[in-house]
């Protein structure tokens, strides 16, 4: 795709799949503020932040073909770093009252925008240091690398009292993150990835996730752009850690971890990592599909705690069933379609036919494309 | 002092063969597949609550320890079979991220069908009982897990020199695509590779559980992470780096939990998970080199 065919496509072509995106954003926002039902409310809302980290995850993922288990060490870091800003002294007394008062941090009262900011930013600081050495690793080394990341972050923060209180929950954090904000910063997620995986930088990284070798014989800075997207990634991670942060309004290191990791990466690949439309999809998917799964678990352990006619034949608690069933469809995803249910496309708008739009090919999980090897 | 010399060398030597051990079930399955297999933790708490299960009954202790042996043997060669099977041809990210939803779908199974809480299973009153040597205690836990550790090298060594198996096992390890070629059944490796596996966690399992006294969903987490650490520092391309890695990182933890001010020790994890980076940065093939790397990096 040279410069110029890019600038012959109509304006609508370009536009088409963040506006779709957007739109689908929108229409459960309103869905849900129609509905008018603070449960369900709450579960989008905490969807459309996972959404934008799973958005943010494609970001780094799908371009480069590199696969990261480290992403929740900078939503760990945007978290705790966001509220380091927003609350006040009196607020720190409360809930990090390890602080030492004497710190330039203790004195910090922003508001919430400018602290989402900060948390990204910190996030930025921190991966972006990790990222210049980490961009040398291929394949599982750097997924290997990424995980030792997590850990490294997660023990840190359970012993780094003065600024995370340790181990225990900090609690009495102001709500600022509303229904809308979190659609709004969803949108802006979409949009900025999609930008970024359409620009040269994108572009080239795609190229060298193919073929890296190939990528850097025509010059292209592998690592440089691998390095670019990692920031592009962990920034918003740590933004979508402050906007967490300030609508759940308590957690501890515990909140960023294995499961949680778990959850986003089961989003990407079963939406399908090689697309943000397929990032989107599996964040809405997977977070509409396993509410009704809780529903289901609440009604079961409802009915045999209190003993119903139905309750009598339920043999068991039922504990993890939503964790098992993501578990399942994502190593079915694995197995039959690895690409995901996207598969690598967009959503498009309606397009005139146009020479040379044959069908793409198929990607693999991490992006890759797949090259059949002799039958093992 | 030598009373204490002679703990510390005790309970290193078993702590480090247990170490080796667990390294040793990644690696040999890396080796073939190069697939990190996220999932094997899982392995020890399938053997975990084995333990649990067979030890209602009325066998003795023995029998029932073989019998979660052979159970974690029987799941590895099932997750391979269901699972890792048909992503074979895959990238190792693709794998990776395949044996993560693995792990996860078995610690829910466990927590849906046994418990969330810890369960406590029949242990061996031996277990709980110490020697005195001329004025040196050693707990029999850890002499037991010290010999069995070395038994288990030793039968893993003998298997793969002196075995066909065991032959095809350390040539696929070299060169998967031309082993095939020479007639090796590619099927038949891999199941053996998870079979060692699965062993290799029951083993541990034994002395894990034994040490820990009760079998919980994640109890596997932290053998993995173990096995991660001692397989990356040690190499990940050769089975002695698995060992010497093994036996390094269990010195390390024994001495730093010893020697380090209980505030510093609180960072452990963070040291250690920060040394793995290192390495993977500046010695990608780890302390002990294969003898002529197959991979360009």
């Amino acid at each position: 795709m040279s410069g110029s065919s890019f600038e012959l496509k109509p304006l609508l072509a370009r536009i088409s799949t963040p506006a779709i995106l957007a739109s689908i954003v929108i229409v459960i926002a309103a869905i849900a503020t129609l509905r008018n039902d603070i449960v369900f409310e709450r579960v989008v809302t905490v969807m459309f932040i996972h959404l934008l980290l799973v958005v943010a995850l494609q970001a780094f993922m799908g371009n480069s073909g590199l696969g990261s288990f480290g992403q929740y060490a900078f939503v760990l870091i945007g978290a705790y770093s966001s509220i380091w800003f927003s609350l006040s002294p009196d607020q720190k007394n409360l809930a990090l009252p390890d602080m030492p008062q004497t710190w330039w941090l203790y004195e910090q009262h922003t508001s919430f925008l400018v602290a989402a900011v900060m948390g990204g930013l910190t996030a930025l600081l921190v991966g972006g240091l990790l990222g210049i050495a980490l961009v040398r690793l291929r394949g599982a080394s750097f997924t290997i690398a990424t995980f030792a990341f997590l850990i490294v972050i997660h023990s840190v923060a359970l012993q780094w009292r003065q600024v995370t209180r340790g181990s225990r929950t900090v609690l009495g954090i102001p709500q600022y993150t509303t229904l809308w904000d979190a659609a709004l910063w969803a949108i802006v997620a979409i949009v900025i990835v999609y930008a970024f995986k359409e620009s040269t930088i994108g572009l080239k990284l795609r190229a060298s996730r193919e073929d890296e070798d190939a990528a850097s014989s025509v010059g292209v800075n592998v690592k440089l752009m691998r390095w670019m997207a990692w920031s592009l990634s962990v920034f918003l991670s740590g933004f979508g850690g402050a906007l967490w942060a300030h609508f759940i309004q308590q957690f501890s290191p515990q909140s960023f971890y294995l499961k949680e990791t778990f959850l986003i990466i089961a989003m990407l690949v079963i939406g399908g990592s090689g697309s943000v439309s397929g990032a989107t999809i599996g964040a809405i998917a997977v977070a509409l599909s396993s509410e009704g799964m809780r529903q289901i678990e609440n009604w079961w352990n409802l009915n045999r705690q209190t003993g119903t006619r139905v309750g009598e034949f339920l043999p068991f608690q039922l504990i993890g069933f939503t964790e098992i069933v993501i578990a399942i469809s994502m190593i079915l995803v694995l197995i039959l379609r690895p690409t995901g249910i996207m598969a690598g496309r967009e959503l498009r708008g309606p397009r005139r036919k146009s020479g040379g739009s044959g069908p793409k090919p198929e990607l693999a999980v991490d992006g890759s494309n797949p090259v059949p090897e002799p039958n093992l | 002092m030598i009373s204490d010399v002679a703990q510390y060398l005790v309970t290193s030597l078993s702590l480090g063969g247990l170490y080796a051990l667990m390294a040793l079930g990644l690696i040999i399955v890396y080796g073939i597949l190069k697939l990190i297999n996220f999932a094997y933790g899982e392995l020890v708490m399938v053997a975990g609550y084995g333990l649990l299960i067979f030890g209602r009954s009325p066998w003795p202790w023995i029998i029932v320890a073989i019998l979660s042996v052979i159970c974690a043997v029987i799941a590895a060669l099932l997750m391979e079979r269901i699972a890792f099977r048909p992503v074979r041809h895959a990238s190792p990210t693709t794998m990776l991220i395949t044996s993560f939803a693995v792990s996860a779908l078995l610690q829910n199974l466990a927590l849906l069908t046994i418990s969330p809480r810890p369960q406590v299973p029949r242990l061996p009153s031996i277990f709980i009982r110490n020697l005195t040597f001329r004025g040196i205690r050693i707990d029999v836990l850890d002499l037991s897990g010290l010999i069995v550790s070395i038994l288990a090298l030793i039968a893993l060594t003998v298997f793969l020199r002196r075995t066909v198996i065991g032959l095809s096992l350390r040539a696929a390890a070299d060169d998967f695509t031309m082993t095939r070629l020479m007639g090796v059944r590619a099927n038949m490796v891999i199941a053996a590779a998870f079979a060692i596996s699965g062993f290799m966690a029951g083993i541990v399992a034994l002395f894990w559980i034994g040490n820990a006294r009760s079998t919980t969903p994640t109890i596997g987490l932290e053998p993995v992470l173990i096995a991660f650490i001692a397989s990356v520092v040690g190499g990940m391309s050769s089975l002695k780096g698995a060992v010497v890695g093994g036996y390094v990182l269990g010195f390390l933890t024994i001495g730093l939990q010893t020697w380090l001010p209980q505030e510093v020790n609180a960072y452990r994890n963070a040291v250690l998970f920060g040394i793995v980076i290192v390495v993977l940065l500046l010695r990608p093939d780890g302390i002990i080199r294969p003898a002529y790397s197959r991979e360009a990096r």
